[in-house]
């Protein structure tokens, strides 16, 4: 019998993923855990290695397409009752734990007809059908709120994602449900969702008649980058704060310890330092380490402490997150912050790399500037930019002397917090830089 | 360089120019891709528009005429006896239906720049296609699309002839036998027969299942198999043709008993796919058992650079599927999220009555295990239908019971290829029984119908 390996749980609310490349044909005969395809998500590019070993029967995907978990991908046929593979009869196909961990039923390949389990076809229009494609929502999982169940465009616009911040908590709270539709619990009668907050921008001008023009097809990460900013400026009432710290002290501890670090191999840079400063800040200001849920009209407190630092790639920006940033000291920090973001660049980062994150730093210092506002990074609270150091004359004890000084951004949702808030957040991660002392002690 | 050198580069090259890939080819162009097709008749309509749909219903149109003159005389209305002069009759067939619409295509394909190559087309590789004829070339294309369509099918063991046609020898009309054999109770056969019957000739149909059009709903079946039982000679169901061959200026048939005289034999036993040749093998493309190539759910071969449309993938070969097809490629090469993802593909038989259904039968849905209400509206019920002389017709319709959503519908009739386009309209765009009974239907019209099986359905 063959057995089919379907596109595992990515977790994290990821549903789908585009194939980059396939790296067997049919016929191929291959072991437990070889590379079998390449697969970009929202968040990353992943290789997917064999479940099991065995016969490559037949491959269900192909370069460019986008598939839905629980998709078929390769089915392998039973190496038992392949002469091809008589020899490999002791390294018998084991149950794919990740296939077996897959939804039971089988989403549909996003480019058929959306089947319900009765055989029928969804019940929708062909423009509403349309519009599924568009929006990449599966209709086999749409609740229908027309006429007889009859799905119709706000509900497919719900599902893509007006469905919000409620649904995925309850998702949370029961993993099991996370791919059905929300239910519709209400007493009071049929459920009334707030209108979806996309706005429907207007057309576009011709803009050929002012001259030539050329139409280039956004890359799935460009576009996953498009929507999620899109949907944190449009969501979040964004706030600015701007400081400045002094870190001429801190520098000197940087260039101290840079060359016995680089004999450890570590590459040690201030972005670590940063992020320890940062967290620290955090734990005594917690309501920047949190998400909002509108919907249960609470503050979800995060007591982990995951923070995300972007990174430029050719590809777009990616935010590597690296884990329990509190518990580990700074060389370590740097250690896996140089590692993650070589994984990155070259497109290797595991999908744990990319989510969990609880609070963004973005450095664009190597490059330049005075000074950006950064775009939170939905669903967090607040973002920390970071631009070049640059030496300045500063009034200290009366006297200008030349100071190291670092300018720093922080924008935050002004719906957990405030200005003053954020003053004080802020201002704590300035004393922590500019007394390395602290920063080291963690005080 | 040599012509033979010759390479192109195109974005999308269409192979086979019927309703398939002139839709496929006509969308890409509007979308902005360079497009050629290449076609082994060096034309545009295919099968379709030279020897299939397009001629066959000018030829029924002609047997309609005669039919209802025929039926005027028990209104008091006498028109005598048809003459049929087969020159006009051909010509009239051959320039202003076919080579009109035929002028048409190749003037749409002008207006929007897309050239049509006549030659064979033979992939070579999953990049290139050789194009082998008067004017040799290798065409390198971004993409491929497959529509080559189908051929009619030969029965085993019967070498065709001069008097054993297929349908489009029959199409010809080379004249009117007075004892016509038809193999094949299909649609095809039935429309050929009926157009033989009413030009004078007799016709004995044989076919090999219990009943005329298998597969299709009995109750749709049934008004059509009164009418062929008045019009042809004999029917006989459930027979197979042991021998066919041409003796002399007759054929000669056996089918369960001593050897039968026919001045001529059409053969009807089905079509199949015209994917041999095409050089598949050089490329990452599928072929099934029966020749079909294999597609998914956007009409992508196993080769990612090529599609395929139309009869070479699959039943039901109907030339509007192809036509669907053709423009959702044409929209998935352009990087739109198109499918074809159609609920029903509604399927005509042009006989008088005429049958027509879409979506899901009566059968299917019982034999699925689907919980349905069904509606049988008969035209003698209709006001209509009685001012028109027929009486014989019928609405089907098949509901959701829990939702009464129009899942199926079948209609016999005259007009029911007309007529099946509001249920596919409603099964496509899942409306309820409920929407059609509360929608105004003209009266008096045949439609009217639907919307009395439809308030059969509320209760």
């Amino acid at each position: 019998m063959p057995r089919d390996f379907t596109l595992p749980d990515l977790g994290e609310g990821l549903t789908e993923a585009e194939i980059v490349k396939v790296l067997v044909r049919e016929g191929d005969v291959i072991a437990e855990d070889a590379p079998l395809l390449e697969v970009e998500t929202d968040k990353a590019q992943v290789e997917i290695p064999s479940p099991m070993a065995g016969r490559v029967e037949r491959v269900h995907v192909q370069p460019g397409q986008t598939v839905k978990v629980g998709a078929v991908l390769v089915s392998f046929a039973d190496a038992a009752a392949s002469p091809a593979a008589p020899a490999r009869a002791a390294a018998a196909p084991k149950p794919a734990p990740a296939a077996s961990a897959a939804p039971a039923a089988t989403a549909a390949p996003a480019a058929a007809g959306a089947r319900r389990a009765d055989g029928g076809p969804a019940p929708a229009a062909p423009s509403t059908r349309r519009l599924a494609r568009e929006l990449k929502v599966d209709l086999a999982t749409v609740a229908g709120s027309g006429p007889g169940g009859r799905i119709t465009d706000d509900d497919v616009r719900a599902a893509a994602g007006g469905g919000g911040s409620a649904a995925t908590s309850r998702a949370a709270a029961t993993p099991a449900a996370s791919s059905a539709p929300a239910e519709r619990t209400a007493p009071t009668g049929p459920a009334r969702p707030l209108a979806p907050v996309g706005l429907q921008p207007p057309p576009l001008p011709r803009f050929e008649q002012w001259g030539p023009v050329e139409r280039v097809p956004l890359s799935h990460l460009r576009r996953t980058i498009a929507e999620r900013m899109a949907l944190s400026a449009a969501l979040i009432p964004h706030v600015t704060h701007f400081d400045r710290a002094d870190i001429t002290d801190l520098e000197a501890v940087v260039r101290d310890g840079f060359e016995p670090a680089r004999a450890k191999g570590i590459y040690l840079t201030l972005t670590s330092f940063v992020l320890k400063a940062v967290t620290t800040a955090l734990v005594k200001h917690p309501v920047f380490n949190a998400s909002l849920d509108p919907g249960a009209g609470e503050l979800v407190l995060k007591r982990h402490y995951h923070l995300g630092v972007a990174v430029a790639t050719d590809r777009g920006l990616i935010v590597p997150v690296l884990r329990d940033v509190d518990q580990k000291p700074v060389l370590d920090l740097a250690r896996e912050l140089a590692g993650l973001a070589q994984r990155v660049r070259e497109g290797k980062a595991a999908l744990d790399d990319l989510r969990g994150g609880t609070f963004t730093v973005t450095n664009i210092g190597a490059l330049g500037g005075t000074g950006a506002i950064p775009i939170i990074n939905y669903p967090e609270v607040a973002i920390l930019a970071l631009a070049r150091a640059r030496l300045e004359p500063v009034v200290r004890a009366g006297a200008i002397v030349p100071r190291l000084m670092l300018p720093l951004t922080l924008t935050f949702d002004h719906r957990v917090a405030d200005g003053a808030d954020g003053a004080r957040f802020a201002a704590e991660i300035v004393a922590l830089l500019e007394s390395p002392g602290r920063l080291l002690l963690g005080l | 360089m040599v012509m033979g050198d010759l390479v192109r580069e195109v974005d999308v090259v269409v192979v086979g120019g019927g309703p398939g890939g002139y839709s496929a080819a006509f969308r890409c162009a509007d979308l902005g891709l360079e497009t050629l097709i290449v076609d082994g008749d060096g034309r545009l309509g295919g099968a379709c528009l030279h020897e299939g749909c397009i001629p066959s219903k000018a030829l029924l149109h002609v047997a309609h005429i005669i039919a209802e003159a025929e039926r005027a005389r028990e209104l008091g209305v006498e028109f005598g006896p048809p003459q049929v002069a087969l020159d006009p009759l051909r010509k009239w067939k051959a320039e202003r239906v076919v080579g009109k619409l035929a002028k048409g295509l190749a003037g749409v394909a002008r207006a929007k720049k897309v050239e049509v190559v006549n030659g064979r087309g033979v992939f070579e590789g999953s990049r290139s296609l050789r194009v082998e004829g008067e004017a040799p070339q290798t065409i390198r294309f971004g993409h491929a699309i497959v529509a080559t369509g189908s051929e009619p099918a030969a029965l085993p063991g019967v070498t065709p002839g001069e008097r054993i046609m297929d349908s489009t020898a029959a199409l010809e009309v080379p004249d009117v036998p007075e004892r016509l054999l038809v193999v094949g109770g299909g649609y095809i056969g039935l429309e050929l027969g009926q157009v033989y019957a009413a030009l004078g000739s007799r016709v004995t149909l044989v076919e090999m299942a219990d009943g005329l059009l298998p597969g299709v709903d009995p109750d749709l079946v049934q008004p059509l198999a009164r009418a062929v039982g008045k019009q042809f000679a004999e029917i006989r169901l459930g027979t197979r043709i042991d021998a066919l061959r041409e003796v002399g200026a007759e054929v000669e048939a056996t089918f369960g008993g001593p050897p039968a005289r026919f001045d001529r034999a059409l053969v009807a036993v089905g079509r199949r796919p015209r994917s041999a040749g095409l050089g598949l093998e050089t490329t990452r493309m599928r072929v099934d058992g029966r020749g079909f190539i294999a597609v998914d759910g956007s009409c992508r071969t196993d080769d990612p650079r090529i599609f395929a449309v139309g009869d070479v993938t699959g039943e039901p070969m109907l030339a509007h599927r192809a036509m669907r097809q053709g423009k959702v490629v044409a929209e998935v090469i352009a990087g739109r999220p198109a499918a074809f993802d159609n609920v029903v593909v509604p399927a005509v038989v042009f006989t008088d009555p005429e049958v027509a259904w879409c979506g899901v039968s009566e059968a299917a849905a019982r034999a699925a295990g689907r919980e349905v209400k069904v509606a049988r509206f008969a035209w003698a019920a209709s006001g209509r239908a009685a001012t028109l002389g027929r009486a014989d017709g019928l609405t089907k319709l098949v509901a959701e019971a829990a939702t009464g959503r129009l899942i199926g519908v079948g209609l016999a009739g005259p007009g029911a290829g007309e007529l099946i386009a509001e249920g596919a309209l409603a099964v496509e765009n899942a409306l309820l029984a409920e929407d059609v009974a509360a929608t105004i239907h003209a009266h008096p019209t045949l439609s009217e119908g639907f919307m009395e099986a439809a308030e059969s359905l509320l209760g």
